[in-house]
């Protein structure tokens, strides 16, 4: 629960429902917008372009210049928006991922997430909304408000917890001690040295980037993985679709809040939630007047997170399939060579000549239910394989805020890491080693103003 | 039978209780130019000092800072008066640096009490306030057990633990003020007829043994330092005290323990005898014994009361239990097996007034020009006592005058972290300062609360002209250095890479300003005389103002940062009596709270506990509604 000073912070949030539409909008408000936008944009100087403007460019991870996602971003300049200050909306295309990545990004780069219903209330004490509409405002805060606590207090994983209250548990170990050390210097008590507070910080660090790190597979998990079948007609998409859905009846809950697109299935492959994009096009291509082909995919694509190209294996290559092929090159995709039943027009080898080396391809048949196995394997793989450690897999971050949270706690540990390598006192380093036991207590909703006082006078003989 | 009442002079403010608040209160109100009268209950015990001999220590000492550059007394007192000086901390960063005194408390009673006689304005006379003349909830002066009408413009209560205070030694147990002195019992119920909410605390002190029944030789000798300091901007190093006095540390035992153990069901704190609220950072030696069971010995400090008596203060040895079990468990300390016990321990139980019925310039909520200040708002401790007592003494006189309160927030002084503190979250303890309440704590350190509050004091009138202009040429002298080193250059030379290298550090690469040199962490302000041609001769004063601002800006900078956040939201003023019953959507328990502590800015309201964000959402919409609605 925030507790800090909060207003007028530069606040950000995803604006458009998770899975509506093939466009994602990332909004941001605040005297700080333009610059915080700017730090993850590659494109025009924000700074520079003229206000209600769209600027095409790209969000780039800064840590490593990578390329997030193609966007378009909106620059509006105070006061005619309609929080009455600067805001900007980066339109991404739309996955889950990425679009979550982005606002982590602006979450780390000076942002705060946006409270609930906080660009309305922003809109009515800047003076934007009319007096009319003040009670609803309020009604929107409070239902907005508990709704969110509930969210929060549910998805509050209880692993995350115990691993949190761990992790403040060994800053208070070096933190309480500080402070006892700093208002009882009379006391023969043991110093907080240099080194110990050193070593805390970095374990309790090192322990906070893991978990920043498995934020896109909660938001997976809770959200599902938005995943594309594309293909050209009769490439065998649609018996995919009702294999999976068939398959594994196990669909997964929708997300809290939100409708369920009748667009969407949402099916289980060995523990990912796969949320499938546009079926209905799928069901589509059954029919023999279909037309749509590649246009639909095109837009399916903008949506998906992971993307499975089905080619039919007993037919060469045509335009449309080339044209898909280079289409889906920079997603994260699986291409099935479907119909291996049949004589082979299109082997393995013939099409790894095609795409780059390290392209997952799989021949399967899903007539006759082979290949389909490994098929699931892949999919498992790319989502619990990558680099996240076994035994932190049951703990998740899965929301902006814990995720935000935790980016600021991990910033203050950097810094005292820092300091500590040059000697600052241990009393100035106290400052940020206290901001991240802070930013962490707000993780789990612990927080009260007084809380590091009551610890010390119940861990420490002090007195007169 | 009745004493007749008679009507005494008018005054324009009227402090009860010359303690440690009370003195302030009423030196402060004179001195801005207000008829004062300081009424106490014994004119032997101005400015006593009941507990430890001592002033200052962390936080508590920048307090006492704090007062002297608002013009106060209690930095001068103890600079005339101690027998030992010690800074603390000194190992740690400018922020928790804190210097502490030994008194010698008959001549800091005396010097106190010699200043406030001869303080123009200010009449000091002994009685017992036993009422307030209130009209129109208005407080108009007071009443005397001696019959007198006292009347004035404002009062200020600081009666300390007086109020129906209560003496607890094992099962003997008598009505007393501090250190048996007559208690203050008819005042308590006269707040409590004007419905005020009072509370029990309890706190206590240790006994006092003979020093020349000391054997030294078992205690380890903590003597004072040899660099001079000062509490006051206006002392003078050369008036540094060489001859002073030590203090002496010993510790408990065992033994101490097993007696302690063996006789609780005497101790008035488990017994059930002690109803009041005792603070968890002073706790009686049987409460640490009990608690800390796993703990072999203790410290105690033994602490010369002062030059004129043998008495010697037994610091961290605070008890309630039977005198005789204190002769034991005093005989069986390393180097008191022969101590005389001079005076018992006690535990004292007294009212106070619950503070969040206070507005920040001390005057109660209730009763206008009603003031209270000290240990009697449920805080402990000479120097919090001090730091309210001048608050509340400015306020008072102002309101004597009609002029506008004067605050000071939790970003400009731990006077304010703490009378926020007070009168926004109450307390459930006697309060004492501590570094880890203030958010803002290297922003409010000792060095700079003389740049922090003098310009203040002068506005108010409580510094003169000639310590005002020492004060500004400190201020040039600072800025003139710090555009110094900002703008010579240091350039890269084999001397320079020497010393770089024999400090560990980096040779440098190319020539740098040196005020970035002086970042370095491996340089000091020392350092840098070799490599600067016409190094001025700068006082010590500057150079650490000058070091501080150089070395520590990140920290500094990410501080203000903060700090300009806290005054956005301090902007956001609170209408006075708002109905938060008129409030949708307010949750029940943040609606209680608001109504409690009527809170001034939405910045004070969102430190209450129990009001949560949404809470402070509507009722900024709910504010700004009301705006809209009278413009429109």
């Amino acid at each position: 629960m925030p507790n800090s000073i909060t207003a007028y912070d530069t606040i950000a949030a995803i604006s458009t429902p998770p899975g509506e539409g093939g466009i994602s909008i990332v909004r941001l408000s605040g005297d700080q917008a333009l610059p915080v936008a700017q730090r993850v944009f590659k494109g025009r100087n924000l700074a520079k372009v003229a206000s209600h403007t769209i600027n095409y460019g790209h969000i780039i991870d800064p840590s490593d210049g990578s390329v997030v996602d193609e966007v378009m971003v909106s620059v509006m300049r105070a006061p005619k928006t309609y929080t009455r200050e600067d805001v900007i909306e980066i339109n991404c295309h739309g996955g889950i991922v990425d679009t979550n990545r982005i606002l982590q990004l602006l979450l780390s780069h000076g942002a705060r997430m946006a409270e609930p219903g906080e660009f309305t209330k922003r809109a009515f004490l800047n003076g934007r909304i009319d007096l009319t509409q003040a009670e609803s405002v309020m009604d929107l805060i409070r239902a907005k408000t508990d709704k969110a606590m509930q969210v929060a207090v549910d998805q509050l994983d209880g692993n995350l917890s115990h691993l949190i209250k761990t992790m403040r548990q060994e800053i208070f170990s070096v933190l309480g001690q500080e402070e006892v050390n700093i208002d009882y210097p009379e006391y023969e008590m043991d110093e907080v040295t240099g080194q110990m507070m050193l070593e805390k910080a970095t374990a309790v660090r090192d322990h906070v980037a893991q978990l920043l790190a498995t934020a896109n597979q909660g938001k997976i998990l809770r959200e599902g993985l938005a995943t594309a079948i594309i293909g050209r007609p009769n490439v065998g998409k649609s018996s995919l679709l009702n294999y999976l859905l068939h398959e594994d009846k196990a669909i997964v809950t929708d997300v809290a809040g939100t409708t369920r697109d009748t667009l969407e299935e949402y099916v289980n492959v060995r523990g990912v939630p796969l949320k499938l994009v546009d079926t209905a096009g799928i069901h589509h291509t059954t029919d023999k007047v279909e037309k749509i082909g590649v246009a639909r995919s095109q837009k399916a694509l903008g949506q998906a997170d992971l993307v499975l190209l089905v080619l039919d294996a007993s037919a060469p290559l045509q335009s449309d399939d080339r044209e898909l092929l280079k289409a889906t090159q920079a997603k994260k995709r699986i291409i099935l060579l479907n119909k291996t039943d049949l004589p082979a027009a299109i082997t393995p080898e013939n099409l790894a000549a095609l795409v780059p080396d390290e392209t997952l391809i799989i021949p399967v048949s899903v007539l006759q239910a082979s290949g389909l196995d490994e098929l699931e394997a892949a999919i498992a793989h790319l989502f619990f394989g990558e680099g996240i450690e076994n035994s932190q897999s049951s703990v998740l971050v899965t929301n902006a805020r814990q995720y935000g949270l935790l980016a600021q706690a991990k910033t203050a540990l950097d810094d005292v890491v820092t300091a500590l390598k040059n000697d600052v006192p241990l009393d100035l380093v106290q400052i940020d080693m206290t901001t991240a036991w802070e930013k962490l207590g707000e993780v789990i909703g612990q927080n009260a103003p007084d809380e590091l006082i009551t610890q010390l006078f119940s861990q420490f003989c002090l007195g007169k | 039978m009745t004493v007749p009442a008679y009507t005494g002079e008018d005054y324009d403010v009227i402090v009860v209780g010359a303690g440690h608040a009370g003195s302030e209160a009423a030196l402060a109100a004179a001195r801005m130019g207000q008829k004062t009268m300081l009424i106490t209950l014994n004119l032997e015990m101005v400015a006593f000092m009941p507990c430890n001999p001592s002033v200052g220590g962390p936080a508590k000492g920048i307090v006492v800072r704090e007062v002297d550059a608002l013009g106060g007394q209690m930095g001068k007192n103890i600079d005339a008066t101690y027998i030992q000086m010690r800074m603390l901390n000194t190992g740690k960063g400018p922020a928790v640096r804190a210097l502490r005194a030994q008194a010698d408390k008959n001549a800091y009673h005396r010097v106190m009490k010699d200043t406030l006689e001869n303080t123009p304005n200010l009449t000091l006379r002994q009685g017992m306030a036993t009422d307030l003349i209130v009209e129109d909830g208005q407080c108009r002066g007071i009443v005397t057990n001696t019959g007198a009408r006292y009347r004035a413009k404002a009062v200020v209560l600081t009666a300390g633990t007086s109020s129906r205070g209560k003496i607890i030694i094992g099962e003997l147990m008598y009505s007393s003020g501090p250190n048996n002195s007559i208690p203050s019992i008819k005042l308590s119920e006269s707040l409590e007829h004007l419905g005020f909410k009072l509370r029990r605390f309890k706190t206590g002190t240790p006994p006092r043994v003979n020093g020349h029944t000391i054997d030294y030789d078992q205690t380890q000798e903590e003597p004072g330092d040899k660099t001079p300091n000062a509490f006051s901007f206006t002392t003078k190093d050369e008036d540094y005290l060489k001859d002073q006095m030590s203090c002496w540390m010993t510790y408990t035992n065992e033994e101490t323990h097993k007696i302690i153990r063996a006789n609780l069901k005497r101790a008035p704190m488990f017994s059930g005898v002690i109803k009041g609220v005792g603070p968890r950072y002073c706790p009686s030696i049987e409460d640490k014994v009990v608690r800390f069971a796993d703990k072999p010995r203790h410290q105690i400090f033994l602490e010369p009361e002062g030059r004129d008596t043998s008495e010697y203060y037994v610091g961290d040895f605070s008890t309630s239990m039977p005198e005789e079990i204190q002769q034991k468990m005093l005989h069986s300390v390393a180097g008191l097996q022969h101590a005389q016990m001079m005076r018992p321990g006690y535990a004292i139980e007294y009212d106070v007034i619950e503070p969040w019925q206070l507005t920040h310039t001390l005057e109660t909520k209730r009763v206008k020009n009603l003031f209270t200040a000290g240990q009697m708002n449920g805080t402990s401790g000479y120097e919090e006592a001090a730091g309210q007592g001048i608050m509340a003494g400015i306020n008072a006189a102002l309101r004597a005058q009609g002029k506008p309160g004067f605050t000071l927030g939790r970003d400009e002084a731990y006077i304010g972290v703490m009378i926020d503190d007070l009168v926004t979250k109450g307390t459930n303890e006697p309060y004492r300062l501590l570094t880890s309440r203030a958010e803002y704590r290297l922003i409010l350190r000792h060095d700079n609360a003389d740049l922090r509050l003098t310009a203040k004091g002068r506005a108010l009138g409580l510094i003169d002209d000639a310590r005002f202009a020492a004060f500004e040429e400190k201020k040039r002298a600072i800025a003139a250095e710090l555009a110094r080193l900002q703008s010579i250059r240091i350039k890269p030379s084999q001397a320079v890479d020497d010393f770089l290298a024999s400090k560990g550090g980096a040779p440098l690469k190319d020539g740098i300003l040196a005020s970035d040199f002086l970042k370095r962490p491996e340089v000091s302000y020392a350092d840098l005389a070799q490599f600067m041609p016409d190094h001025p001769a700068v006082d010590r004063r500057v150079v650490e103002q000058v070091t501080i601002q150089i070395k520590y800006a990140g920290y500094i900078a990410k501080e203000q940062q903060k700090i300009e956040r806290l005054h956005r939201l301090e902007a956001k003023r609170i209408p006075a009596r708002i109905d938060y019953n008129a409030i949708n959507g307010i949750a029940t328990e943040a609606r209680q709270k608001l109504t409690k502590i009527q809170p001034e800015t939405i910045a004070q309201a969102e430190r209450i506990s129990g009001v949560n964000p949404a809470d402070i959402a509507i009722l900024s919409v709910y504010i700004e509604q009301g705006k809209i609605a009278k413009v429109g």
